[in-house]
């Protein structure tokens, strides 16, 4: 299971790098969120794998480390805000440079301005 | 002239203490000022700091009178008074300080002063060169010696200075020793201007004249050798440290004679000779007999009153006839009788004639090189260089009295034509310091027991480590070979000016090797090295960056790899089953499908949010119900938000890419992403330590919730919360900006050229919409009250109130809705920032620290027992917060469609 799971953690990763190595803003955008699931996966996964174990006193007899439970969650919500940035940073740059281009190179091939 | 009235305070304050250390004590102040550094705030004061200290005050008090009248009137003495101020406490600093640190920081602030004053003139290039280039090689010895002092400090064991010297043995005999060395004496040469750092000071002479009188004969540049003396005790008495020193000086005192006799520019020559004799005071050090060490301290004294003298003599001649050209100058004598009366006497003291104090050093000097076996049967060779190097001398300060006062001055045929000089005397001001210095080099060397044996003994104990020397100076020794040395020296010196010409053309015949200029030289090279990187790295290609970033991460993740013995730890794996294989297959599926098909963008979107809902998916089956429950959200709310961004995105953009840059991406995300899957299957194959039993343990009775996870964010680590709640905010607010007066290009229709929908608000989804909004906003109420001992929180319940409101906008459009709804999104988000730092700030008002929580059990008709912690009122700040901040986000970007742009005038 172990190995499963890292194997999913790694598709994440490799996936998201490649998207972010595009020129064109929104697939970079696209690539920060697969890079984030992976790494909330892999700071989740430090906690260990445990079924049933819920961090809630009374719930289960041995409750799993509640701490990167705690970690990630703030790291989704921030994650959240971070996405929500770059992507209005993003519409914003496509208006003042004409192109969705990371580097803001080559005008606007297509639309109606 | 009120600016002298510091130092000389100084000067009546050192003057009390002065009985006391003469007789051999050592005064000490010591203030712990970084302890755990080992850097305290103390001072010493013994002989040779007392001799210094007389120095730097007593010829600065002189100076600084002198500058009052140097300067002209337009020029910002204000200034010019500053810096010198600065370079004499930094200078005092250096020779009173008690740990090697605090020296250290001295030293470096006598640089940055030694700058500030050869550049103080900085319309000049030469000027700004000049401080450039003194700046470079004093600081980078400056660094040399603070290796130097680390490496010295750790064989001392400590860095006090006191500890230190007497820790001489245990250093001598530690592996670094000869590294120590090295280091401590590149930082005393480059400060010294010793063969072969000498170069920096010729070209510091660009500075005005007090401050080559002052920071570039009499006290900086021989911090050097105040170095050398102070840390004798520690580091001397080897045969590596008197054969480095006893070489360098011999070298630089031959090669600053034979240029100061060949220099046209009197400030030039000054500086040579100043270079020549630093080699003279080091070469003393390096002898290194109790005598030796004495005549060192004693030089430092004599050259210190003869140099400054000559220098203020050469501004003079430089204010009132406006040049410095040896060649041009001459016949001086009967316009500036007293100015000459001036060089004449300290120029005698330089040349070492009797009576002067110059002579007393110089005879001991000629008697200990006599004496010596440092370079062994080789040492007969030390008298007949340092006897070359008096010839030398005598030379050089005879030729720079005969060619200002007497001889002829050269001049062109043009200069010819103009009327001869017609110069006189200056005011007192300029005279009399330079007067009172020339004398004091008569009077010591006439009257040497009583003015300067005191001083230059308890010195000399200091410097020997041991107060065992009874210093005797007189003038006549006897008939004996110092004497016989001496005449020779005056006789060669002598015919040594009548050959200048001669010399001159000898000197002529080698091509001109200017240290300066292979230095300027290899400036640039660093400079063209450093464009030629940045240029490489720089491209102004964002991919570029990401690349070489990436390329990092995996270099460090490899690196971490190599450590590892085997992969697989010993904690093994645990067993599969068929959800989770169909689960990682969805997620693995969903992930590749995203990265190859974002030139279709919404199949990619469609495709990440596939990935988020296995992501909530693993985080129910890996027993973390409220990572889940706040995933889903997010998910809901960042897919709004990214098809809302396609819209005002290109939908299909073109394919500008070569094959080789999608190759190099696929193997650095490949590479990436399987680094980052060892990585986590060894962390996830091994046993960890964990802190969890704390949390575990104390959520109940310390918390008030079963929740540990929601107890954690809003009671024990409540001010990252804080933190996290604030940034959110600050990007709900950063929308406004950044959407504020944006242009738009609003497509109107799909990819495929077919036209949008004319109906924008379908009937169903508002009926549903209007429907659903109460249940929604109810068990969001539920999810918040019971976030505490269950799963859920004041994050989830935001998000989902957020989520159910923006469906009314969807449903129904933005117009509506602000009418039905008419709430400041941003007053909401900063009254929960408010909320929760209340609640923090509350507990001070008990006298507990910051988001300390308080907690009790209530019971409410009809609801039943409930458990009412602050944190509760806390985890309201950030359910304000998210839906605030969610809603400005997202409303913001939706309502751009709409004749209701947001501005920056709204919030």
């Amino acid at each position: 299971m172990e190995a499963l799971f890292s194997l999913v953690v790694g598709v994440l990763t490799a996936s998201g790098v490649y998207l972010l190595l595009r020129a064109r803003t929104f697939p970079v955008i696209i690539g920060l969120s697969l890079l984030s699931y992976a790494v909330n996966l892999f700071l989740f996964s430090s906690g260990g794998l445990r079924t049933n174990a819920a961090p809630v006193i009374g719930a289960s007899l041995a409750p799993t480390d509640p701490l990167p439970h705690a970690l990630v969650l703030t790291a989704i919500v921030i994650g959240f805000a971070m996405t929500a940035f770059v992507v209005i940073l993003a519409v914003r740059a496509r208006s003042e440079l004409g192109s969705d281009h990371v580097d803001g190179q080559h005008g606007e091939e297509e639309g109606p301005r | 002239m009120a600016t002298l009235v510091a130092p000389l305070l100084a000067l009546a304050l050192l003057l009390i203490q002065a009985p006391a250390v003469l007789a051999g004590d050592v005064v000490t102040l010591q203030l712990a000022w970084m302890p755990l550094l080992g850097l305290d705030l103390a001072l010493r004061l013994d002989g040779l700091a007392l001799l210094f200290a007389l120095l730097i005050l007593g010829i600065g008090t002189l100076i600084l009178y002198y500058s009052g009248d140097y300067l002209s009137a337009d020029e910002d003495d204000g200034r010019f008074l500053a810096y010198m101020m600065l370079f004499m406490a930094s200078m005092l600093g250096i020779v009173v300080a008690d740990n090697l640190l605090l020296l250290w920081l001295f030293w470096e602030l006598t640089s940055i002063a030694s700058f500030l004053l050869i550049g103080f003139w900085g319309s000049h290039s030469d000027a700004r060169r000049g401080a450039r280039m003194a700046l470079t090689v004093t600081s980078a010895g400056g660094l040399a010696l603070l290796a130097g002092f680390l490496l010295l400090g750790q064989a001392a064991g400590s860095f006090a200075l006191g500890e230190v010297l007497a820790a001489g043995d245990a250093i001598r005999a530690s592996d670094h020793y000869p590294l120590i060395v090295a280091l401590v004496l590149v930082g005393a040469f480059t400060k010294s201007a010793q063969f072969p750092f000498h170069f920096w000071l010729p070209h510091a002479m660009a500075a005005p004249t007090p401050v080559s009188a002052y920071l570039h004969s009499a006290t900086m540049v021989k911090a050097g050798v105040f170095l050398m003396a102070r840390l004798n005790p520690a580091l001397g008495d080897t045969a590596l440290w008197s054969l480095c020193l006893t070489l360098t000086g011999l070298t630089t005192l031959l090669y600053g004679a034979w240029f100061a006799l060949l220099e046209r520019d009197l400030k030039g020559l000054l500086a040579f000779s100043t270079v020549s004799h630093l080699g003279l005071i080091t070469l003393l050090l390096g002898l290194g007999s109790p005598l030796a060490l004495a005549a060192a301290t004693f030089h430092i004294l004599n050259h210190a009153t003869f140099k400054a003298a000559l220098f203020l003599g050469a501004g003079i001649i430089d204010h009132e006839t406006g040049t410095r050209d040896l060649d041009r100058l001459g016949a001086l004598w009967s316009m500036m009788p007293l100015t000459g009366t001036l060089t004449l006497l300290a120029g005698a003291a330089m040349a070492g004639l009797p009576p002067f104090n110059g002579f007393l050093s110089k005879e001991m000097l000629l008697g200990e090189s006599l004496e010596t076996d440092v370079l062994g049967t080789l040492s007969v060779i030390i008298p007949l260089l340092v006897l070359l190097g008096a010839t030398l001398s005598v030379a050089y300060s005879l030729r720079l009295m005969w060619r200002l006062f007497f001889a002829a001055p050269r001049r062109s045929r043009e200069q010819k034509a103009l009327p001869p000089m017609a110069v006189h005397d200056p005011a007192p001001g300029l005279l009399a310091p330079g007067l009172s210095l020339a004398a004091l080099s008569l009077l010591v060397g006439l009257f040497p027991m009583a003015l300067a044996a005191p001083l230059v003994q308890a010195a000399s104990w200091a410097v020997q480590g041991e107060a065992t020397l009874e210093l005797h100076l007189t003038l006549w020794h006897g008939l004996n070979w110092p004497l016989a040395m001496s005449l020779l020296a005056i006789a060669g010196g002598v015919v040594a000016l009548r050959q200048h010409r001669r010399l001159a053309q000898i000197a002529a015949l080698f091509s001109p090797r200017d240290a300066s200029r292979s230095f300027e030289a290899a400036v640039l090279r660093v400079i063209k090295a450093s464009l030629w990187l940045t240029q490489r790295l720089e491209t102004g290609s964002l991919q570029r960056y990401q690349a070489l970033l990436i390329l990092c991460a995996l270099a460090m993740a490899g690196i971490g790899l190599v450590k590892l013995d085997t992969l697989t730890g010993a904690a093994g794996m645990q067993s599969l089953d068929a959800m989770l294989v169909l689960g990682a297959a969805l997620t693995v599926f969903a992930a590749i499908s995203s990265a190859l098909s974002h030139r279709w963008r919404l199949v990619s979107i469609l495709m990440l949010s596939v990935v988020g809902l296995m992501v909530s998916l693993a985080f129910v089956r890996f027993s973390a119900p409220d990572l889940a429950l706040t995933q889903l959200s997010v998910e809901v709310v960042t897919m709004i938000l990214m098809i809302l961004a396609l819209f005002f995105l290109p939908q299909r953009p073109p394919l500008l890419v070569s094959g080789r840059r999608i190759l190099r991406d696929l193997v650095l995300a490949t590479a990436l992403g399987l680094v980052t899957a060892m990585l986590n299957y060894a962390l996830l194959t091994r046993e960890r330590p964990a802190i969890a039993d704390y949390f575990l343990r104390e959520s109940v009775p310390g918390g008030g919730g079963a929740n540990v996870v929601n107890v954690i964010l809003v009671d024990f680590r409540g001010f990252d919360t804080f933190g996290e709640i604030t940034v959110l905010t600050l990007a709900g607010l950063a929308t406004f900006g950044l959407l504020h007066g944006l242009k738009l290009f609003m497509p109107a229709g799909n990819v495929e050229g077919i036209r949008w929908s004319p109906q924008r608000y379908p009937l169903i989804l508002a009926v549903i919409s209007q429907l659903l909004l109460p249940l929604a906003l109810l068990v969001s109420v539920n999810i918040f009250l019971r976030g505490h001992n269950q799963p859920g929180g004041g994050f989830v319940a935001g998000l989902i109130t957020a989520t159910a409101l923006i469906l009314q906008y969807m449903a129904r459009g933005h117009a509506w809705t602000r009418t039905r709804l008419p709430i400041s999104y941003p007053i909401v988000a900063v009254s929960g920032l408010a909320v929760a730092l209340a609640t923090g700030l509350g507990s001070w008002l008990f006298g507990y620290p910051f988001l300390t929580s308080a907690f009790g059990h209530f019971h409410l008709p009809l609801i039943g027992d409930i458990e009412l912690a602050t944190a509760m009122l806390f985890d309201l700040g950030v359910f304000l917060a998210v839906v605030g901040a969610t809603l400005m986000i997202l409303v913001n970007l939706g309502r751009v469609t709409t004749i209701h742009r947001p501005s920056l005038e709204e919030p």
